[in-house]
């Protein structure tokens, strides 16, 4: 399984090198360091909010994960910066991949 | 290894910026029919590569272009970075003239307003939000809170850069702004307003690059090519280690003045790709003008004193930012300003001149510096 048809099944994986071990991001079929395959680890992972705004009534911001990954995902409540997070919905729509965390 | 060519900007072209609903091939000549109405003695024959750059997905467009202009030369191809094309391609022509590859090579930059190069699909770590505005909020944010900026502060960067844009006949608009205007314009995030924001539209910018010989047959004032640099970070916005400085501005902007000898100090004259108003102080942080945090010190100071040292022609945001074309435009200010032939907008005995143009959130840069 890809990351993109994880996360089309509504599952967030961190894609790591089989090799060296590092955290690829963003998701590729190979380590950006050494080329190894690269796996999904599965997991409840905890993310820290690092930066935020708000479009109209809808809070947006950028959450890093594991120290390597980040995306920018949407937040229902009032964010704060190094708030630890959960990925809580995902998935693609219309060819986007979609966050949400609480 | 021979040694390298010094190369020279021989000539340029450039239309006026507007929302006209144009095909790419017919913008992109006008602007090389620009250059070479003004510059009658260049001899089409003896242009060896014609470069195009473009977001357009328009194929074929350097052999179009060089079709409809009469020229045919040995290399013909397009470059795409996209908001950085422009200064891409003005290296890759530097490279060709600099190896003993070409003597001379025109660069054409064109786009439409409606260009596909705003939007970088690849980058899914952005979620939902691939639109630049969302890339700025989150710049705009981070810098305001790290160095306790208003918006006030920030809005000063678009009054400026309206004001200069206003004495620059190819900008988008003549209207200027005050700071009220800015923070009353549409809101678009809770940090960004539609008047901190560049404006894509149609557009086109030419040059001639040519060897030191080739160019004495063409101009008496020719402009340098005397320092280079780029970089490239990532390709994601979320790649960036900061949200407030620009690292491949940096790198990019360290290596273009050591090529060049020079330090900040000897600059007269700056364009700076202030794609949204926070870019531009950040940037000057990053390019070593001003210490961290202090860049809208700048700003604030050369506004007052209507000292248009810092995006004379207005910059993107006053000027608007037809990607492929805006870092040919930039290099084509910072020529004029050199050859004192930059109207009201001159800045007083520019000798040594910065182009700073940048891609998809910072992540890639190209510095130029350029001497008469």
């Amino acid at each position: 399984m890809s990351f993109e048809s994880e996360l089309s099944q509504g599952q967030f994986c961190i894609p790591e090198c089989t090799v060296c071990k590092k955290i690829v991001w963003p998701d590729s079929d190979f380590c950006n360091h050494c080329f190894g395959p690269v796996s999904l680890k599965k997991g409840d992972f905890k993310g820290k909010i690092i930066e935020f705004s708000r479009q109209n009534e809808e809070y947006f911001c950028v959450v890093e994960f594991e120290g390597v990954v980040k995306v920018i995902a949407k937040i229902s409540e009032i964010p704060k910066i190094n708030q630890i997070v959960k990925i809580s919905k995902c998935g693609i729509s219309n060819g986007n991949h979609f966050f949400y965390v609480n | 290894m021979n040694k390298m060519v010094k190369v020279v900007i021989a000539a340029y072209g450039i239309t006026p910026f507007t929302k006209d609903d144009q095909k790419i091939e017919s913008v992109l000549l006008k602007s090389a029919k620009n250059l070479f109405d003004n510059n009658p003695k260049i001899n089409r024959n003896d242009i060896d590569a014609v470069l195009v750059s473009t977001n357009s997905n328009s194929k074929y467009l350097s052999p179009i272009l060089s079709e409809m202009a009469g020229i045919q030369p040995k290399i013909a191809h397009s470059v795409e970075s996209l908001c950085n094309s422009g200064t891409n391609a003005i290296v890759s022509a530097y490279s060709y003239i600099a190896s003993g590859l070409a003597d001379m090579v025109l660069i054409s930059g064109a786009e439409r307003y409606d260009s596909p190069g705003q939007i970088l699909e690849w980058d899914n770590s952005r979620g939902e939000f691939k639109h630049p505005i969302f890339w700025a909020s989150i710049f705009t944010k981070s810098y305001k809170r790290e160095f306790s900026i208003s918006d006030e502060d920030l809005a000063i960067v678009s009054v400026k850069n309206h004001k200069q844009a206003k004495e620059n006949p190819n900008a988008l608009t003549m209207d200027t702004c005050t700071v009220q205007d800015v923070m009353n314009s549409k809101k678009l995030t809770d940090d960004l307003r539609v008047l901190n924001c560049s404006r894509p539209c149609t557009g086109s910018a030419s040059i001639l690059l040519a060897s030191e010989e080739a160019a004495k047959k063409i101009t008496d004032m020719p402009v340098w090519i005397t320092g280079i640099g780029q970089k490239t970070i990532s390709a994601g916005f979320t790649k960036h280690a900061s949200f407030s400085s620009m690292e491949s501005t940096k790198l990019a902007g360290q290596t273009a003045l050591k090529m060049a000898n020079h330090n900040t100090e000897d600059i007269d004259v700056v364009e700076i790709h202030d794609a949204f108003s926070v870019c531009e102080p950040i940037a000057l942080e990053s390019l070593g003008f001003s210490s961290t945090g202090d860049g809208i010190g700048i700003v604030k100071a050369l506004h007052e004193t209507d000292n248009f040292k810092i995006n004379p022609r207005g910059g993107l945001i006053g000027s608007g930012h037809p990607l492929g074309a805006t870092g040919i435009a930039q290099t084509i200010e910072i020529t004029q300003q050199l050859q004192s032939n930059a109207g009201n907008r001159q800045v007083d005995s520019a000798k040594v001149g910065l182009v700073h143009n940048m891609s998809a959130a910072a992540t890639s840069s190209t510095v130029l510096v350029l001497e008469k």
